[in-house]
């Protein structure tokens, strides 16, 4: 239980640092992009001498780094990440309308990599036939040493969803990890006594297996995430899936950075909490097994 | 039996390697025209005797290409993990010997860059840096940033190895007898830690040029019209079917073959680091 909240609280500390780095990043790259001293409403022929000179005067305030930061992390806080400068529309709204694609995108294809993973660990585990070892190691090696942007465009060229690609490029990292701990669980003295003495694979895998590999494999989900996010760039800019991937990607090459490190602090954050809530569910379950 | 195989496997893999080293070094015998020359009557031909893999849709021999993106590739990703490679001997290794609050400090650093996922992290990065630049300096900005960027999780393997080195019986004994923290970091610590760091630069590479390639298909590697594997993979986003021009393949078979070649060897290196 100690060690839980030990957990949890240096998941929330990492966290805390992320997002106070990541804002003063997100400052100072704000301030160095082109165009940051200019205001287009002093263009504004309406507007009379005195109104332009206190204009200038609310920019000079942003000057000073210090206090920039401070009220710039303080409109963060309250949701205004600022307005993007390729799209010329609030960060918020832009990742507000894109998040739920990305995130049904990165289910879909973190599911369906750990079905693909797991099916193929446990049938490596209980068959031991080397030839289906050499098969299955040949065939996730080779996907590792696919780049994770021609798998989105082998997935574009062959129609089939994108999902599938994120799959794909998770699977031979989940499934190498999968592979090794249930070969290991399963060549355990008891388990092999409990093989041998009859025991049923459903009741040797529920009852001896999963109890031990579980707080790894859900290490190894955490990180999967990470993974899983990464591949989301090149499979929404290459497929045309209009994601929060595709949105960084265009950040990216327009040189948005505003946009661009925003995004990168939401998906760090994100892939902190993935990784801090694996290490958390895997005290849990190491707590119950003790 | 197992390790025999292995042990093919490794001598394959070093001959593929070499012979594919050897073809990119010669390419300026092999390919007299150059990467960048235009075969304007030719655009977009097939497999001839003149052109082996055909030319590219602005007329540039694809074969040609391939040799001098190979040799981009093969030369600067070492390049880029021997410095990702010296950044996390000198950041994970002093950490790790030093101890207490510096371990702490440079750890979290590194796990907070570890946290961001890795093609995020070299996009933003990538968008720091001017994009309209010359071919040369996005050659050189792209590998930079890799090896600049990609210290991370070298460093913490080679802070945990170092640390252990730190309490071990021989390191005490020499502290004991007097000798200076700076000579006995470089005399007795260091050489210590060279298993590591060469398992840790044959590692980078493969995981180098897979970046390399990602960053190039997105458009964000190395500019035209400098041939990288990237960009000659770009050429695969135009494609309509996979019948249709398999030729273009090749720059990816060639790409898996190289990195599966890497992950072979590395698997030795795996061996001498654990």
């Amino acid at each position: 239980m100690r060690s839980l909240r030990k957990t949890i609280a240096g998941g929330a500390l990492t966290l805390l640092a992320t997002v106070l780095l990541g804002g003063l990043l997100s400052a100072t790259l704000v301030r160095m992009a082109p165009g940051f001293s200019a205001d287009e409403r002093e263009l504004d022929p309406h507007l009379n001498a005195q109104s332009v000179q206190a204009l200038r005067e609310a920019k000079q305030r942003d000057h000073n780094i210090v206090r920039f930061y401070f009220s710039y992390m303080n409109r963060a806080l309250h949701g205004d990440l600022g307005t993007s400068l390729a799209l010329g529309q609030p960060v918020r709204t832009l990742l507000r309308d894109r998040a739920p694609l990305t995130l049904r995108l990165l289910s879909t294809g973190l599911a369906l990599a750990w079905i693909l993973s797991l099916t193929l660990a446990l049938t490596s585990a209980w068959l031991r036939l080397s030839i289906f070892d050499a098969l299955t190691t040949i065939v996730s090696g080779t996907f590792l040493c696919i780049p994770a942007a021609v798998l989105a465009l082998l997935s574009v060229l062959w129609n089939v969803p994108g999902s599938l690609a994120i799959a794909l490029i998770v699977f031979p990292r989940s499934y190498r990890y999968a592979s090794n701990l249930l070969m290991k669980a399963y060549s355990r003295p008891h388990i092999v006594a409990a093989r041998s003495r009859g025991l049923g694979e459903a009741r040797i895998l529920f009852w001896h297996v999963v109890p031990v590999v579980a707080p790894q494999l859900l290490a190894v989900a955490g990180v999967s995430v990470s993974v899983a996010v990464g591949a989301a760039i090149p499979v929404e800019a290459l497929c045309g899936l209009p994601g929060i991937g595709q949105l960084a990607w265009q950040a990216a090459l327009a040189r948005d950075l505003p946009l661009l490190v925003n995004i990168t602090i939401l998906v760090t954050l994100v892939t902190l909490l993935a990784n801090s809530g694996a290490d958390a569910m895997g005290q849990v379950v190491r707590g119950e097994e003790a | 039996m197992r390790s025999e195989s292995m042990n093919l496997g490794r001598k394959l893999a070093c001959a593929v390697l070499v012979l594919v080293l050897a073809a990119s070094a010669a390419a300026n015998w092999l390919a007299p025209a150059g990467y960048a020359r235009q075969y304007r009557d030719a655009t977009g031909a097939p497999p001839s005797r003149a052109h082996w893999l055909g030319t590219d849709e602005i007329g540039r021999d694809r074969f040609a290409r391939v040799l001098y993106g190979t040799r981009i590739s093969l030369l600067l990703a070492p390049a880029a993990a021997f410095l990702s490679t010296l950044m996390a001997a000198f950041i994970g290794g002093l950490a790790g010997y030093l101890g207490g609050a510096w371990a702490r400090i440079a750890m979290a650093v590194t796990d907070l860059f570890l946290s961001l996922p890795w093609l995020f992290l070299l996009i933003t990065a990538r968008a720091l840096m001017p994009l309209n630049v010359s071919p040369l300096v996005s050659v050189l900005v792209t590998f930079l940033l890799l090896g600049l960027l990609g210290w991370t999780t070298a460093a913490r393997v080679l802070c945990t190895t170092a640390a252990s080195l730190r309490s071990s019986d021989f390191v005490r004994q020499a502290r004991a007898v007097g000798l200076p923290g700076q000579r006995l970091f470089w005399i007795h610590v260091v050489p210590n830690l060279k298993p590591v760091l060469y398992a840790q630069f044959w590692i980078s590479i493969p995981v180098f040029i897979l970046s390399e390639a990602n960053l190039g298909i997105l458009g964000l590697g190395v500019a035209e019209p400098m041939p990288s594997w990237g960009s000659l993979l770009k050429e695969l986003e135009g494609m309509v079917s996979v019948g249709e021009e398999p030729w273009k393949f090749v720059p990816l078979i060639l790409l898996v073959v190289v990195v599966t070649s890497f992950q072979l060897l590395l698997s030795r290196q795996e061996e001498i680091a654990a």
